[in-house]
């Protein structure tokens, strides 16, 4: 979606009046960041939370020139980014690692592959959503770095030059960030296959 | 496994990938985060109730101001229609009203004067101004709709003037009971009717009566014969009527033409 210019301007001539209108235009976009960094919808709902809450004081600290200049929806994800990595940090990430062995990875794990079997195609509304918390999972299990990265480019479809923007990083880096992400989730889907099969 | 179908199982496991990641967008965030961001930075809604002219009156307010008036028949009724209107929950202020607040809903002062804010999002900017104009007409007072829409710059819009008005979402404390038609006649008012919008002027220490009287006599200036200047009847409170040395008028034209000025306080015709 295109920035809303009108939404910068109006934050900057009346932040109070106009902030609900800010969270009301991103929360989804943030919500499900949240999520699928966190792996969670409470930390997500969590993590959500505090980023609108650190813009707002942001943007009571800012001048009005610099509100007009800012590019909401990269900045928003910028410091929802920033407040889970924050957590994740004391929290030393609660979120499924790919290695575990059982509990929900084992169950993310089932629903993948069984989406994966041309037998189990997921042909109902179940399977789809089993398989969805599958690759949910996996990407959730990925190392912080590359998990932002292919959320932004592939589930919030930013342009990479967004992604870079939102990561702080070059282009070329976060391009590459994107690329290994996709590697690693793929190697992660195969291993998990791999498991299944030894298995039977 | 040759190298080819390694290749071509690559591809689809990318497309398969891409469609599997992108499934997981469009997500909803749940109900509770507008809320309860909102209570965290101070901006989340309550209301006072407060005993006026004409009865008790439901009052939202937040930090960005005042944003919803109305004589609801009782709190819940109000904590729904202000979820209606504007989508966020509401609950009774833990503060009693400010004195500049009742102050204003009293009428004893003029809103204006008050620094109390109004918080008027969703209202167009046209309605914004006709509201604020509303703002400077003094307790006790009363302007025609024609007079609000040339105040602005708008002299044509007297009927969206007229409209902007009823539609005020922060009647008493916007007074629009203090806007009368362009005859004169007192007219309808938003909250409750118009024997509130008397009761309220009469509160304020108008004559809603000899208004009236005035209206259905055609007389719609009073000339102050001494100082040579026309006003509206109520410009400068209950005293100008009954003063001795007034002139009545039917139009700001025949003022004029008996050498009158306008009045530069209530200002009842543009100045050229």
């Amino acid at each position: 979606m295109p920035q809303p210019d009108a939404l910068t301007n109006d934050l900057a001539l009346d932040l109070d009046g106009t902030f609900e209108r800010l969270v009301r235009v991103f929360q989804d976009r943030i919500f499900s960041f949240a999520h699928r960094l966190s792996g969670n919808r409470e930390d997500a709902e969590e993590i959500a939370q505090d980023a609108f809450v650190r813009a707002y004081r942001a943007l009571r600290a800012y001048p009005a020139e610099r509100i007009r200049t800012i590019a909401l929806q990269a900045w928003l994800y910028r410091i929802a980014l920033n407040v889970a990595r924050n957590r994740f940090r004391v929290r030393k990430t609660r979120v499924v690692s790919l290695d575990a062995r059982g509990g929900d990875g084992e169950e993310a794990r089932r629903a993948w592959e069984a989406a994966d079997d041309p037998r189990e195609r997921p042909d109902s509304r179940l399977e789809e959503k089993e398989s969805r918390a599958g690759i949910a999972a996996l990407v959730a299990g990925l190392p912080e770095r590359y998990r932002a990265a292919i959320i932004l480019r592939y589930v919030e479809g930013l342009k990479l030059e967004e992604v870079a923007e939102v990561l702080e990083q070059p282009v070329g880096t976060a391009k590459s960030n994107v690329h290994r992400a996709v590697n690693l989730l793929r190697g992660a889907i195969s291993d998990s296959r791999r498991t299944k099969r030894n298995r039977s | 496994m040759t190298k080819k179908k390694d290749v071509a199982m690559t591809v689809n496991e990318t497309l398969r990938i891409g469609r599997a990641l992108r499934s997981l967008a469009g997500e909803r965030a749940p109900r509770s985060l507008l809320p309860a961001v909102l209570a965290r930075v101070g901006l989340a809604d309550s209301y006072w109730e407060i005993d006026s002219p004409v009865g008790r009156i439901f009052v939202a307010h937040s930090r960005a101001g005042i944003s919803l008036v109305s004589r609801a028949r009782s709190a819940s009724d109000f904590e729904r229609a202000f979820r209606n209107r504007y989508g966020r929950p509401i609950g009774p202020s833990a503060d009693a009203p400010p004195a500049n607040v009742r102050s204003l809903v009293a009428g004893r002062v003029r809103g204006r004067d008050t620094n109390v804010r109004f918080d008027l999002r969703g209202v167009s900017e046209f309605e914004r101004a006709v509201l604020l104009k509303a703002l400077e007409i003094p307790p006790g007072e009363v302007r025609p709709y024609s007079w609000i829409a040339r105040e602005i710059g708008h002299p044509d819009a007297v009927r969206a003037a007229g409209s902007a008005l009823a539609k005020n979402p922060v009647p008493l404390l916007i007074p629009c009971h203090r806007v009368v038609r362009s005859d004169g006649h007192i007219g309808n008012y938003s909250l409750g009717g118009p024997r509130n919008k008397r009761t309220l002027l009469a509160a304020e220490g108008a004559d809603p009566r000899t208004l009236e009287k005035l209206a259905a006599a055609g007389v719609r200036y009073l000339g102050n014969r001494e100082g040579r200047y026309y006003c509206f009847p109520t410009c400068g409170g209950l005293q100008s009527l009954i003063r001795d040395n007034q002139v009545r008028f039917a139009s700001s034209r025949e003022a004029e033409a008996a050498g009158y000025k306008p009045c530069g306080e209530c200002r009842p015709a543009a100045v050229a």
